[in-house]
This record gives C-alpha cells, structure tokens and sequence, in this order.
C-alpha cells in the first residue's frame, strides 16, 4: 500500500489552508446567526453553532479516513459508489423524511442526512470515470447521450423530491465536458437559451423574435462566406419557438412559487398588492438579507453585534443566508475577503487539476470546481439578489452536516488523487 | 479556449460579487443609520413641555394627557374592521384612508392613525387594542390652557408636518412642535430634549432587550418653564374691551421693553386649538376671511399712523434745529401751497407753537415742520433721507426684532423709495402727507407702542419682547441692551408737553383719570377698501398712543380700533382704560369702560359686504349690543374684577 513514506508533503496545503479558512469561518459565523441572548456556550451542543462545531471535529476525522484510501479504490469503485448514491436517493421516495417541503432527507436516530449531497460527489466520480474511459470520445453524439443519462439521473430525483436547487447544480457538469471537448455549439445553445429565457419573460415574445432575427440574419448578410441560409432561417425559427415556447413553459409548467421567484427578479410583476404579499413571504427574506448586508457597511457592525443577525430578521440565516450575516458583521471588507477566498479556491483546484496528468483526475477536480462554483454562485448571488431565489447552501459555510461532509468529501478525494500525482507512472 | 471558460466565469463572478457589495455597503447610503434600523425599535421618552408663566407668576399654560392610536403598518394583521371603525367612531373610508397616509409615510414606522382620544374613548380602546395587532395606543401630553385670552401671544403646539421634519431632523412623525406665539419663539426651551431608548427587536417584532445594553440610549431632557411679560389680567381686560371691535393694542413697559398686552381684536380661545378638534377649529378660523381671527393685528397690521406720527416730526424738526419749541405757525385752516391746500380743523388764524400744535394736531403747524426738515440745506433729497433715518432710529421701517415670529415691516420712505414716481425733480411738497403720518408712512401697533415708549425714555428703548424669564437661564442680551434714537433728550420735553395737554386740555380731555398724568395722541386715519373693484373709503381708523405717567414712565401704548372714526371715539377710551387698571390695578373711569362694553363696531364691518350702499364718517351711526350681549359682557368683567380680588 505505502509507495511513498513522504507522501503526507504532498498535499496540497494550500486547497487545505483555504478549505479550513472557509469552514472556520463558516462556525463563527453560524455562532452569530443562531445564537440567543448574551451567554454562549460553544459545547452547547442543543444550538445550531454547537452541532456544527461536532460536524467540523467529525470532518477531521472524515479527512484523515478519505487520505488513507488509496487513490485508485476512488477510480475503481467509482461506479458502484454512483449506483449505491442513486439507490440511496431512490430510497428517499420510500423512507425518506419531509423537511420543509422537500423529502430529501433520511432520519437515523436524531440526526438526518441528506444524500443529494453526496450525491454530487457519485456523480462526480461517475462522469469523470466515464470521460476517461479509452472508449469515450465525448465529441460523438453517442457518448454526449450516454454521459447525459449519468448526470440527469440525480437530477431528476432531486427534482422529484422538491429540491429544485440541487437539481441546477448538475448543470456544473456542462463546464467539465466543455473542458474535456464537449462541440461548441452546446455551448452557443445554452448561452443563447439563457438571454432568449430572460428577453422574452421579460419583454415578450414578439420583441425577443424581431431582435434574434435582425441578429441572426445581420450576421448572415455580414458574415457570407460559407454559410448556408437553412441553417440560420432554421436557428432562427428554433430562436422563436423557444421565445414563445418559455413562456408556455413559464405559465403552465412551473409552478407558481417558482413563477413568483422569476417574477419578482425580473420585475415582471406590477401589481401592488401581489408585489406587497411576495414582500411578506419569500421576497421577505431576500430583502431582509440585503438590509442585513446593506448595514454592514464598509467595516461591518462587528462579531455578534449585527441588529438583523442578532434580531433574527433574517430566517434561515444560519443555512441558507449566511452570508447575509458575514455582510452584516463584517461588512464590505470581510465578505469581500470570503468572496475572494473562494474565488481562490476554486482557482486553485482548477489550477490543480489541469495538472492532472490522468484524465480521470482531471475530469474529477473540473468536476469538484465547478460544483463548488455554481453553490457559491446561486446562494451569494440570490442573498444579494441578482439571481432568484434559489434554496442552496453556501459550501462549508452554511450550517448542516450533510452539506459539510459531502463537500470535505468532494474536496478531499480531489486532495488525494492530486497527492497521488507522482506516482501515476 | 476550452480551459479557460471557468477560470473566466469564475473571476468575472467574483468580480460581480464584490461590486453588488460594494454598491449596498457603501454605496447605498442608509446603511448602518440606527434610526432607519427596522431592527432596532425607537421608543421615545417624551419629558414635560414647559409651563408657561404670565408677569405675576399666574399659571398660563401647563400640560393634560392625551392618547393617540398609532399604526406601523407592515405589522398589521387582518382585523375587524367594522368594530376597529366603530370603536374609533370613524367610517370605514376614513379608516382606509388614513392606513393609506401611514402606508406612505413609511410601512414600517409608527405613525399617527388618530389622534388624541378623549378619556372616555380611551378607556373603551385600551381593553381591546390587543386584538389589533399593528395598532397601538401612545400617550403624550397636550397644552392644557389655564385662561381663554391670549392665544396671539401664547400660540399653540401641533403635530409636525413633513416640512418640520425636513428642517430638523430632531422631529419625528407624530411629535409636538410650537406654532405661533410664545410657543414657536421658545419652542427649544419649552419642549426639552426627548429621550430614546434602541431596542433590539426579533423579526416577529417582539422585544428582545436593549441594543449594545443601551450604550446609545439618552435620557430626556425636561422642557423649561418661561416666564413671559404679559399682565393677564391687563390682557384679559384689554381682550374684553376690544369685544365687537377689530384692531391691535400693544403696551410696553418702557423701562424694558417689555410687552404687557398684546391685543389682536378679534380674539379667540386658545384652548380651541387643543385636542382632536383643533384642525377643525383651525380651519374655521382660517377660513374667516372678514374677520381675519388669525391674522395679528398688533404684529401684523400695517396702518397709517396718522397724527400720533405728528409727534415724530415735532422731534426731528428740533433736532435739526428747523424750529424752536416757541415758534409760533398761524393756521388758517389748513396748509397752502402751489395752489393747494391740506384742510386742517383749527379756526382761521389759530396761531400754534409746539405744544399747541400738539394739542390741536394741527395740521398747518406740522407742514411747515416737515417742509423745514426736507429743505433744511435746500435739498429736499437729502432732507428726506435725513428724515427718513431719523424715523428708523424708533424701530420704524424694519422688522423691530422681538421674540415673536410674525410681524411686518412698516414704512418709512426715502428718497430711493420714490425713485420711480419723482426720478429727476424732488420737492418736499410731493410728500407732505408724510407729515401728518399718512401718504407713505405705514407702522404696526407694536412699532407704534415702541415709538411712544422711546419718546417716555426721552430718547432710548428696549427692543420689545415677550420673554420675562426662561428656568435657570439668562434672558437674550439684545433685549436688555438700551437703543437709542438720534434725537436728544432735551428735544422731547416739548413733545412730551404737548401730549400731556392732549389729555389736558386738547382732542383727549374727556379721557382724563384722576391722579394719573397722561400724555397721549389722538390720530385719525383715512382707509378704503376695494368693492367690486371699486376704491371705496370706508370710516376713518381711530388711533390712540400714550404713556403714562409722565414722570418715570410705566406703560406706553399704541391702540388701533379699525373703522372707530376718530381717535378719541373708540381708541382712547380704551388706552385711558388700560392705562388706569395698570397703574392703578382698579377702574375710576367705569363710565368710559360701559360705554365701550356697549357698543359694538360689527356694523361698520359688515357694511362692504352688505352690497347696499353706505355711509360713513358724517353718516354712519353708534351702534349699541343686545341688552343680552351687554349683560354677558358685564358678567365676564365681573369675574374678571372677581379673580383679581381672590387672586
Ligand atoms: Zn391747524
């Protein structure tokens, strides 16, 4: 088993470092967002900030056990570990525990655990597998299929149980099969999907159609060489079928909290007293959180003395919404500097595993960067409400133990199979 | 490309992050202002609003409880309505109605849903306003007005407007501010300093503790008692001779300058504008435009002082040496010049010196004067600057600069006033009414009441004021600080000599009281209104100013009685009078206090209104009250006679 005495040097203690930062930080913050009155007692283990104080000792433990198995077993296993991951969320249906309107969770003794968490990470594992199969070319229709299916799997079972935002985080894996040669073209589908969504919610179908089509075929006139006008009256019919076509969906599939949500972000709705109730439900959070954060200004109100954090104006501040509370205390400078920090260890772990020289690696650190990035991505853009609310936490920072094991798991694997670097040939 | 694509997002995500930070941290100006915290709670601790004192330690104004129903909107939940409507006697329009005003106010601060329930709705609403969440009962202190006089003076307190708000922050929603009177002058000095405790609330709006243990907390500070100059019960007499009349009294103490009555006819209770009635009661008097209650006419109205202002260019005539006391003026009923003539009602050939000019108010006599200031060095330019600077050294012309907020100008031309109407050629002729104190000449009561309290002093007067003494504080130095005139004091005994035989044996010796010398002015004074866009005169102003005694002065004052006809008729009952109960605390003269109680003016103000025609001066009539109204008028000064025995 031991092929290299030093291999503890190998480590990547810079990805650790950050891992630790965040997720330290991510208590003292818990701390200020639950905690009630004066007197805290950190062993206090009935209060949110005592529970995850238990989960980050457990995490020590989890780390120590991840970087004691062998790197290969994650290659190896990685099917079996993505078929025990798609069992234990099927079983959901079955045994699973509603929470707030989500039966996303199991409940063993007093504790709940939430698989689509770890779900992630089987995924992971599973698609990276996959890519570097000798047999995969990702650039054929097949293999694109194929691929597909692994990933909408979960998807589609975290969906069915309510669990809207864990559903778009699969869309992470877009990123890596880009990297890994996914056709440009599914890019241009995408990008183009998204401003054809917003444009026509938020200025109707017709305007959305007349502005792709003076787009497409202006770049037809302009651009004549080679190009077959098929393809663009057939991008431009495609263009307006699904201007019209997101708003039926809008309509008639989504429903109405989901509507209201979109609503609210696009400014589409007018009417005051529908306006007034969304303030008094959901959009109540998000503006409180933007107050929360507003009032921190540049240097922030200071640990535990943020009036939203200590009122508790802000619900689910301690999950969801943390961040709100790391505005509000520490102000411009210090969610800046947790903004940074992630951006440093998303940048880091993609540096890392373009270094991977295997593929399998390297597919699976892609992976774990663009998970993390799309969790930091939708919960601090919806706290500070640029994207609509969607229920997600923020990695290593929002309160639960599911969420901070399956991410040290996430993160963990990727830190072994990187130490394993040199002893790949 | 390919590897780059996160890489870039990431960035331009992080990028995107600190910017939106950026903007609600610091950007986003009501960040981390406790006052616009919805999370902390302002509960202010509002300390008792001042008494206010009357010169002889009488009790004026004090405080009552009252109870307002407040609203934070965004925390009311779903209630009866009907009941809450019922409860608070008002309809269901005016509910929605005033839920929309606090909306817009703010959803998320208190504001006032109704105010100032009486005791027996409070009683009713405070077991059941726990049913309606949002709504909440507050009380405050009101002005409990211990006297119905003086409301001129005193002012009154009302909830701030928007615009209160905006010039000082210091006010919030729902808060007392003085208007008018005394209570605007020293509103800082009255009201005290609130306090304000910061609690931190929960988001079900529950009360969690104080925030940072009340670090930031302040204590009220207890508003102050003043003292003010006024003899309530001088004003109260003054008020009660003034009934059926309109006009302006104000009396000074020369020695001082302060205010010992100040009389705006026709008056109004003060205690109409406390309570839930004051905005109706308010608007009633705001709309009487004929009778104008809220209109100051002691501060506000600007008249043509007529003779009284004789005695002003008696002084400047001596102290530019254009006449001597001695010299003699021959009036052969009137005053000539180019071809013209100014009616005077001496008999041909009256021959005046000073004092007679005085005494007879003779018209002839003061031409010549104010013709001698204007061509003094043969420039009736320059004379009538001269003149003009001479008049202002008395408080004329300009704002005198008392404690009370409204008041007017006046005029006292100069050469530059008539810059338009004479641009090149000038001659003291053009403006010789200016001489017998009408043409461009306009004061108010109060400038007038300070002319005559400099002439008292022989050359000097205090700025008045209404302020007496202000709890554990020095009253302002300007008010304690003598102004003097530019005319000398030798150059007023002559004046003062004339006025003394005004009383005499000239236009007021049917006013004299017994053992006290008076010396006084008539004045008569030409006025006119517009009727259907007619200039239509209208009877004469009857004017009176006097001082008393004559000898260490201890009252001086300046009496307009509108439409009286002439100065003596109306004007100078009522100064002789105010001047007797001043000095004396008791009536000799009751026959001329009768008389006033009996007879009403209310007919000559009806008169432009009437549409028909009418006649003044010569043909108008001495009306009398209703035997009912003269018995009531009798009681009130029976009573008023009564509390100064008891008091
Ligand atoms: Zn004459």
């Amino acid at each position: 088993m031991v092929r290299n005495t030093n291999r503890h040097f190998k480590f990547d203690w810079i990805t650790i470092i950050l891992f630790l930062l965040l997720a330290g930080f991510g208590w003292i913050n818990i701390i200020s967002a639950s905690h009630i009155g004066e007197e805290i007692n950190y062993f206090d283990f009935s209060q949110p900030y005592g529970k995850q104080l238990i989960f980050i000792f457990l995490t020590f433990a989890l780390i120590v056990l991840l970087l004691a198995i062998d790197a290969k077993f994650y290659e190896r296993f990685s099917s079996v570990i993505y078929i025990i991951s798609m069992l234990s969320l099927m079983g959901l249906f079955v045994f699973g525990k509603n929470v707030n309107g989500a039966t996303s969770w199991y409940g063993i003794g007093g504790m709940t655990i939430q698989p689509s968490e770890f779900a992630k990470t089987a995924t992971a594992l599973a698609v990276a597998k996959y890519v570097s199969d000798l047999n995969t070319n990702i650039k054929t229709f097949k293999d694109q299929i194929q691929v597909f299916i692994i990933i909408i799997i979960p998807a589609v079972l975290v969906l069915l149980q309510n669990d809207t935002g864990s559903t778009i985080v699969y869309g992470a894996f877009f990123f890596v099969l880009y990297r890994e040669g996914l056709p440009k073209f599914y890019l241009n589908i995408g990008i183009s999907l998204i401003i054809l969504s917003i444009l026509s919610l938020k200025f109707g179908g017709l305007i959305t159609t007349f502005i792709s089509g003076i787009l497409i075929f202006g770049y037809y006139f302009f651009n004549r060489r080679k190009s077959n006008l098929l393809v663009f009256i057939l991008a431009f019919l495609l263009s307006a079928g699904v201007s019209f076509g997101i708003k039926f969906f809008y309509n008639s599939v989504l429903q109405p909290h989901q509507k209201d949500r979109i609503s609210l972000w696009l400014r589409l709705e007018k009417d005051p007293e529908k306006l007034e109730r969304m303030k008094k439900t959901f959009a109540y959070n998000l503006n409180e959180s933007e107050k929360a954060i507003g009032s921190g200004g540049f240097t922030g109100r200071g640990f535990m003395e943020g009036t939203r954090t200590t009122g508790k104006f802000v619900p689910e501040q301690h999950t969801d919404y943390i961040f709100s509370t790391v505005g509000e205390e520490w102000g411009f400078l210090g969610s800046s500097l947790v903004v940074i920090v992630f951006v440093l260890l998303l940048l880091r772990i993609l540096h890392l595993a373009e270094l991977q020289k295997s593929q399998f690696s390297r597919v699976y650190g892609y992976s774990v960067a663009a998970i993390i990035f799309v969790h930091f991505f939708i919960n601090i853009g919806m706290v500070m409400g640029l994207i609509p609310t969607i229920g997600i936490p923020l990695p290593l920072f929002s309160y639960g133990g599911s969420g901070l094991w399956a991410f040290t798991i996430l993160i963990f694997i990727f830190i072994k199979l990187d130490s394993n670097r040199i002893n790949e040939w | 490309m390919r590897q780059f694509l996160l890489y870039i997002v990431i960035v331009l995500a992080g990028l995107l992050f600190i910017s939106r930070l950026f903007y609600l941290q610091i950007y986003n100006p009501n960040s981390n202002n406790l006052f616009e915290d919805n999370a902390i709670r302002k509960v202010y601790d509002y300390p008792k609003r001042g008494f206010v004192f009357d010169r002889n330690g009488e009790l004026l104004v004090s405080n009552q409880p009252s109870y307002d129903v407040m609203v934070i909107p965004r925390e009311v939940k779903p209630l009866d309505t009907l009941e809450f409507c019922s409860l608070l006697k008002i309809d269901k329009e005016r509910f929605k109605e005033k839920y929309k005003e606090a909306y817009n106010y703010s959803p998320r601060l208190p504001y006032v849903f109704i105010p100032q329930l009486s005791k027996a709705d409070y009683a009713v609403l405070q077991e059941k306003m726990r049913k309606f969440e949002g709504f909440y009962i507050q009380k405050r202190s009101l002005r409990h007005y211990q006297t119905s006089i003086g409301a001129n003076v005193l002012g009154s307190i009302s909830e701030v407007r928007n615009r209160d708000m905006e010039n000082d922050p210091y006010y919030k929603s729902g808060d007392l501010i003085g208007r008018e009177g005394v209570e605007a002058s020293y509103e800082e000095i009255l009201r005290g300093v609130k306090g304000i405790k910061f609690i931190q609330k929960d988001r079900f709006n529950r009360n969690i503790g104080p925030y940072k243990d009340g670090i930031y907390d302040t204590i009220p500070v207890q508003g102050k008692d003043i003292t003010i100059t006024i003899d309530a019960e001088l004003q109260a007499y003054g008020e009660l001779l003034m009934r059926n009349k309109r006009g302006g009294i104000v009396a000074l103490e020369p020695s001082s300058g302060e205010i010992l009555a100040m009389i705006a006819a026709p008056s109004f209770d003060p205690n109409l504008l406390v309570g839930r009635e004051r905005s109706k009661n308010f608007t009633k008097l705001f709309r009487d435009s004929i009778a104008k209650p809220l209109f100051n006419r002691s501060l506000q109205g600007v008249y043509e002082p007529g003779s009284p202002f004789k005695l002003m260019n008696a002084l400047i005539a001596l102290q530019e040496g254009v006449m001597t006391p001695n010299e003699i003026v021959t009036c052969n009923g009137g005053y000539h010049y180019g071809g013209r003539v100014m009616g005077c009602h001496c008999a041909y050939g009256t021959r005046n010196n000073m004092v007679g000019g005085i005494m007879h108010s003779c018209n002839a006599y003061f031409a010549t004067a104010y013709r001698k200031i204007l061509d003094k060095n043969g420039n009736a330019s320059e004379g009538i600057d001269k003149w003009s600077s001479h008049a202002k050294s008395f408080g004329l012309g300009n704002f005198l600069g008392y404690d009370l907020q409204i008041g007017q100008k006046g005029r006292i031309p100069d050469r530059d006033y008539y810059k338009y109407v004479y641009p090149n050629t000038f001659y003291s002729t053009y403006t010789i009414s200016n001489a017998i104190g009408q043409g461009e000449v306009a004061t108010t009561p109060i400038q007038l009441a300070n002319m005559i309290a400099a002439i008292a002093n022989r050359g000097y007067f205090y700025t008045p004021h209404i302020i007496k003494k202000i709890e554990g504080q020095d009253i302002p130095e300007k008010y304690t600080t003598p102004k003097h005139t530019t005319i000398d004091k030798e150059n007023f005994e002559p004046v003062i000599e004339g006025m003394l035989q005004v009383y005499k044996q000239g236009t007021a010796s049917a006013l004299q009281v017994p053992d006290i010398e008076i010396c006084g002015k008539t004045g008569t004074v030409e006025n006119f209104t517009t009727i259907d866009s007619t200039r239509t005169q209208l009877t004469d102003h009857s004017i009176f100013v006097a001082f008393a005694p004559k000898d260490n002065p201890k009252i001086a004052l300046a009496v307009f009685v509108e439409n009286g006809y002439w100065g003596s008729r109306f004007a100078g009952r009522v100064a002789s009078l105010l001047i007797e109960k001043h000095l004396k605390g008791e009536i000799t003269r009751t026959d001329l206090e009768d008389w006033l109680l009996r007879h009403t003016l209310e007919h000559e103000y009806e008169k432009p209104y009437s549409g028909e025609p009418f006649g003044i001066n010569r043909n108008t009539t001495l009306e009398q009250v209703s035997p009912e109204e003269y018995k009531e008028l009798k009681e009130e000064l029976a009573k008023l006679n009564n509390q100064n025995i008891n008091g």
